[in-house]
């Protein structure tokens, strides 16, 4: 490609080379490997967590102790280096899986117990069942092959969104943005639409022209998106499957 | 980090999702569609205080190469200033890095959703010539369209014909005149910045020339689109598309397996020399073909005077058939006044 075409420019927003986590974690290189799996177990813990808890019923400490498994197990047995981005979605291989490991739960449970458990993976289960609380699922609507896809899909969103909050809130710290991650955290991250204050309101409340609430959320959305899209893109490993998931992850699919 | 909910959630995919006009003259409305590229835009031009559309490429890739193929349909568009073209306004980027361009809103139907409503054949036949004159214009100015099918093709509320995305066209040469210093200028932003490599497959199924399908990129000719019209005008004539395993006529490693298509099989009821047009242009061997595009609408302007049409070599019947065919009114008129003449000669004998 030829990148110097005039009315073109900017060009430097796309990403000029793309590290895969999904590629990296069958590097040799244990630093490489071990940076690619925190990356993947940081964004699909809590989907995994919640599918334990609501597929299969587990009770919680079950649910941590098989989560910490599950995820020690795709690290020590090489898991990933089974997945093929062409055939599913890694969501998809992660619950077959997942659900591969819980055939075997005893045995896994056991392992652990025993200290079978060769890296120990440090994660917020308190926060994950404090999440649990506000979902609206009944566990019989999950119990689809599709319907688990769907609900993960949901909560791989959740989590991947969530993450990209956080580094859009150190990201705006680091700046000397922090109103605009308010009035974004504010407007865009309020939990019910009746919580949402108007831009006016928002204007008063900050001290700022309303023309400055719009500026200042076009530009705290404007990084969240490009935050979200290389969140998704390390977790992806073709163009191919970034440009699918990235469709499916904005709710912009063709028709 | 707090819960997100399922409202926050939406909010920030859709927020992600529609473009970032800051500092632009446009203020979206709605979104009117979306490909494999990106989605279409109705926005306002604050500016000009005018609806227009704007096509905004949704996501980057790795390569930037869909970024560069959006510019470079703008750019061919901005080069076919023709009726039946979607006029390009205005090209650039956006602050969120997204590529877009801005041309005129078009708000009609795609030709494969209103073709139903089209009971009249020399209807459909009219919107055809259109088609076949705006193709002939972009080949002319040595633009080659590589996508033409019904769903490409749109049809205003006043019944301007138009012919939509660009996205693969390919810049097979240069206009002929002679290199003023404004046409330099227009190469030079003309210049293939992405180039399809051979062995590449784009295009529709159904649509698609053989050569075309089997990735042949650098044989290529105006005659890839004359399949592509033909299979339209099949699609006009008989309501569906043709069969993509008949047009495909093979893929790369396959040769061309299905000599010829007719529509008078999907459709008897079908005027031979039509189909026999509609054949010809879908002939699978290039050379067999019409050589223009004008050529084929030619034929059809043809047919629909009542003329004989180069594709369908006629007997001395067929051709009595056409002429009384054409003369119909005439010859009504002739017989019941020769009639009348005999019968008050019978009257005032008797």
């Amino acid at each position: 490609m030829t990148g110097d075409t005039k009315i073109g420019g900017r060009s430097g927003q796309f990403p000029a080379t793309r590290w895969s986590a999904i590629l990296a974690a069958r590097s040799q290189d244990p630093a490489e490997k071990s940076r690619a799996l925190e990356v993947i177990v940081s964004a699909y813990w809590k989907p995994i967590y919640k599918y334990l808890r609501l597929r299969w019923g587990k009770p919680n400490e079950d649910a941590k102790d098989l989560t910490q498994e599950f995820f020690a197990r795709l690290i020590e047995k090489d898991y990933l280096s089974d997945f093929n981005p062409a055939k599913a979605r890694l969501r998809t291989f992660l619950r077959v899986c997942a659900d591969r490991f819980l055939a075997n739960g005893f045995k896994a449970a056991n392992r652990l117990k025993r200290g079978g458990g060769a890296q120990h993976i440090s994660l917020d289960f308190a926060a994950a069942e404090a999440e649990l609380c506000h979902t609206k699922i009944s566990i019989p609507t999950i119990a689809s092959p599709q319907a688990m896809d769907d609900f993960l899909e949901k909560e791989f969103i959740r989590s991947l969104f969530g993450l990209a909050v956080e580094t859009l809130r150190e990201f705006c710290a680091r700046r000397g943005k922090q109103v605009h991650f308010q009035l974004f955290e504010a407007y865009d991250l309020a939990v019910e639409e009746s919580e949402r204050t108007g831009y006016e309101g928002l204007a008063r409340h900050f001290g700022i022209a309303t023309t400055d609430v719009t500026n200042y959320l076009a530009f705290a959305r404007r990084e969240f998106r490009r935050i979200a899209l290389e969140k998704l893109r390390e977790m992806t490993a073709s163009d191919a499957e970034f440009r699918r998931e990235a469709r499916a992850l904005l709710g912009v699919e063709p028709e | 980090m707090n819960w997100l909910s399922d409202d926050a959630i939406s909010r920030l995919q859709a927020a992600s999702a529609l473009p970032d006009l800051t500092g632009t003259r446009y203020r979206i409305l709605q979104r009117i569609g979306s490909g494999g590229m990106g989605a279409v835009y109705q926005a306002e031009d604050a500016v000009l205080e005018r609806r227009v559309a704007l096509k905004i490429l949704d996501l980057p890739d790795d390569s930037g190469e869909l970024a560069v193929r959006l510019l470079r349909e703008a750019q061919i568009l901005a080069r076919l200033e023709h009726p039946g073209i979607v006029p390009v306004h205005d090209a650039g980027t956006l602050a969120d890095g997204r590529v877009y361009y801005a041309m005129k809103l078009v708000e009609g139907q795609r030709l494969d959703r209103l073709v139903t409503s089209m009971s009249v054949l020399p209807d459909r036949l009219r919107v055809f010539q259109r088609i076949c004159d705006a193709v002939a214009f972009a080949h002319a100015r040595g633009i080659l369209h590589r996508d033409l099918k019904p769903d490409n093709i749109m049809i205003g509320p006043f019944g301007e014909v138009l012919v939509m995305d660009w996205g693969i066209a390919k810049i097979l040469h240069q206009p002929a005149k002679s290199a003023t210093k404004p046409d330099r200028e227009a190469q030079a932003a003309a210049r293939p910045m992405w180039k399809t490599g051979h062995g590449t497959i784009l295009g529709t199924p159904g649509y698609m020339a053989p050569e075309q399908a089997r990735g042949e990129v650098e044989n290529l000719d105006q005659r890839a689109d004359i399949y592509s019209l033909g299979a339209i005008l099949h699609f006009l004539l008989t309501g569906q598309p043709a069969a993509a395993e008949q047009c495909s006529t093979g893929t790369k490693n396959q040769p061309s397996r299905n000599p010829s298509i007719a529509p008078s099989t999907a459709a008897p009821s079908m005027p031979r020399a039509l189909a026999a047009i509609a054949q010809k242009a879908m002939t699978p061997e290039a050379a067999g073909r019409y050589h223009f595009a004008a050529q084929l609408g030619e034929d059809v302007a043809r047919f629909l005077d009542g003329l004989p049409v180069s594709a369908y070599p006629e007997n001395i019947f067929q051709k009595v058939a056409r002429w009384g065919s054409r003369y119909r009114l005439a010859i009504v008129l002739v017989l019941t006044y020769l009639v009348l003449r005999a019968l008050m000669l019978l009257w005032f004998r008797r």
